[in-house]
């Protein structure tokens, strides 16, 4: 057991971090907690790419530039997997993305409701709901 | 490249990258500009572009020639990004271009109507985004890009939805519902991807084809297709994960609505079918048990449960979505069944939901516009006042339900006959039982609609409905009927797409 969960060490930490930003967005009625939460949940997901992406004694996959030139460079050595690095970039961009229209949402949605809590969004709309007549 | 072509040879070498690029370069400009106007000019302008890019390339795709392959940037697959159409995704991207013409031609008067002045430029900057990232969906043929085109068309979407705030605030509460949705489902995808490449080491959707077929009962592969089903589900509104449609359907502008339920969660459901039949296989034991145990399942249940929730809507837009909800069931049911046949009649209600739900939410745009309304018993009387519009709405209705001589009964006709192929007489009985649950709350608003005298001293007309709504709605009404009655067009179209979801994986 204690063998498998320490080859496994990376994973068990990611699905720790997933669980707990899942269930941060489940579990809050504050619409702030909740994007902080869809946040961690990103972040591991980054964070599984980054971890797959590792060869164990690897070096970054960046050319040395008078090796290059002088055409040394060793055929032998080993680096890590440059790709999933770049994907995670992108998918970082389109997280900061998604982060900066929930909380302009957040902003608009306090300034037309007065609150960022869930139950009172609820109630306001329900009001409102029988104000008007179902 | 084959007959049919219309283009010049320089502009259709490069028609599957210039059909997202355009919209999405046209963008910028538009969010530039002061007046709503010219923005909408540029909008018209993209759309119309790709549209005819778009007949292009369905008319390169045709029959049995080959599916066009668009390496970006000289950067040969599977390295590079790859774009790529057959006759699959052919059909959609028709199927998109020409609802964002007609949806556009509706959006003139209606963004006047419900948009502030100085935010309408920004209104069809966010639009010509969404729109280049739903082609893009379309296109491409890399399972990365398709997150990342996923996530364009999906960030827009929020602020679109957002929009509605002026008329009603709860756009804000369900944009934002929305959001965190769409964002897990997002996240799922990309896990699932991550799975693929981990198993694979490559994201070429092609390439990943030929390496997933010597991969059977691999759990790693396994796991990444249940994740890649569950993300894109919930971008597709599949049963238990459409919690975020019926509010952000109801409290968006009428233009957001028209276009998202004709395209957003059809292109979702082109993603499922591109990698449940393409990138991965039927054959793989587990991808069929998955159809067969859990979507068929769930797709019942959504047809079922969501007419049921439709009946009780005093809202018709939310009536509406929930009904799309529905209608989502009768697509993946098509999936569900599992054979060529049955993938063909999902391809093909997805294109002919696309034509019912364009027409019913354009002409409840045309009722909001003239008279502000939108319960169901505020529509009492409305037949006689505003005539042309109420029967555009009955046509949409009746192809809802799936009556003789409409879309909604060919689609439905080779969606049984495909489920008894199989000899699954349940599915038959549930897409009967769903059918007269359609017949029930139809009714509910056509009978108020007609039937029900206005009533005295009921809302005046603040406008007459502007030609430029009357135009696009009987275009699309008129659709419904007349490849009603001459299905052969769009059922060719849905059993090429069929059969390039079924082939077209295995050789390069």
């Amino acid at each position: 057991m204690v063998e498998v969960l320490a080859e496994r060490f990376n994973y068990a930490v990611i699905i720790i971090l997933m669980m707990v930003g899942l269930y941060a967005v489940i579990a809050t009625g504050n619409l702030v907690k909740r994007l902080v939460g869809l946040s961690i949940f990103q972040t591991s997901v980054f964070l599984l790419y980054i971890s797959m992406s590792k060869v164990f004694g690897g070096a970054p996959p960046i050319f040395d530039y008078k090796e290059m030139a002088y055409d040394k460079l060793d055929p032998n050595a080993i680096y890590s997997n440059p790709l999933p690095h770049v994907l995670i970039l992108t998918a970082i961009v389109v997280g900061v993305a998604t982060l900066s229209v929930g909380l302009a949402l957040v902003v608009r949605i306090r300034e037309a409701y007065g609150s960022i809590e869930d139950d009172t969004l609820a109630e306001a709309d329900y009001s409102l709901e029988l104000e008007k007549g179902v | 490249m084959t007959v049919g072509q219309f283009l010049p040879a320089a502009l259709a070498a490069h028609a599957p990258v210039l059909l997202v690029a355009i919209p999405l370069i046209l963008s910028a400009p538009a969010a530039a500009l002061k007046s709503g106007r010219t923005a909408w000019g540029l909008a018209m302008a993209g759309s119309v572009a790709a549209f005819l890019f778009a007949i292009e390339l369905f008319l390169a795709t045709r029959g049995d020639a080959p599916g066009i392959s668009y390496a970006l940037g000289n950067w040969e697959p599977p390295v590079g990004i790859e774009f790529r159409v057959d006759g699959l995704n052919a059909a959609l991207l028709l199927l998109l271009t020409a609802s964002a013409v007609l949806a556009l031609l509706f959006a003139l008067p209606s963004v006047e109507d419900e948009i502030d002045k100085d935010k309408r430029s920004l209104f069809y900057s966010a639009f010509l985004v969404v729109f280049a990232g739903l082609a893009g969906v379309a296109t491409t043929g890399d399972a990365f890009n398709l997150f990342v085109f996923l996530e364009i068309s999906s960030i827009p979407t929020y602020a679109l939805i957002a929009m509605g705030a002026g008329q009603d605030r709860r756009a804000l509460t369900s944009s934002f519902n929305y959001l965190v949705m769409g964002t897990i489902g997002a996240t799922f995808f990309v896990i699932g991807v991550g799975f693929l490449y981990m198993a694979t080491g490559t994201l070429n959707m092609a390439d990943l084809a030929a390496r997933l077929s010597e991969l059977h009962g691999n759990r790693v592969v396994e796991i990444g297709f249940a994740f890649i089903l569950v993300g894109l589900g919930l971008k597709a509104a599949l049963f238990p994960l459409h919690l975020w449609l019926p509010g952000a359907y109801a409290y968006a502008p009428s233009f957001v609505t028209t276009f998202l339920a004709a395209t957003a969660t059809k292109v979702a459901f082109y993603g499922i079918i591109r990698f449940s039949f393409d990138v991965f296989s039927v054959e793989n034991g587990f991808v069929l048990n998955s159809f067969t145990y859990v979507i068929t399942p769930l797709a019942i249940a959504g047809m079922i449960i969501a007419s049921a929730q439709a009946l009780f809507q005093s809202d018709v837009r939310r009536l509406l979505a929930y009904s799309s909800v529905a209608q989502v069931g009768y697509m993946m049911l098509g999936l569900g069944i599992g054979t060529q046949a049955g993938v063909a009649a999902g391809v093909l209600h997805l294109i002919n939901h696309a034509m019912m739900k364009g027409a019913l939410f354009m002409a409840l745009g045309a009722f909001a516009i003239s008279y502000g309304v939108r319960r169901i018993e505020n529509f009492k009387g409305l037949g006689q006042a505003l005539p042309v519009t109420s029967a555009a709405f009955t046509l949409g209705a009746l192809s809802l339900i799936g009556v003789p001589f409409t879309v909604g009964f060919v689609s439905k006709f080779y969606l049984i006959q495909a489920a008894l192929q199989k000899g699954w007489a349940f599915a038959v009985v549930a897409i009967l039982i769903s059918s007269v649950l359609a017949v029930f709350y139809c009714y509910r608003v056509l009978v108020n609609l007609w039937v029900a005298p206005r009533p005295d001293g009921a809302s005046r007309s603040v406008q007459r409905v502007p030609y430029m709504i009357l135009g696009p709605l009987l275009v699309l009404a008129l659709m419904n009927l007349v490849f009603g009655v001459y299905a052969e067009p769009i059922v060719n179209m849905a059993e090429t797409a069929a059969a390039a979801a079924f082939n077209a994986g295995v050789a390069p």
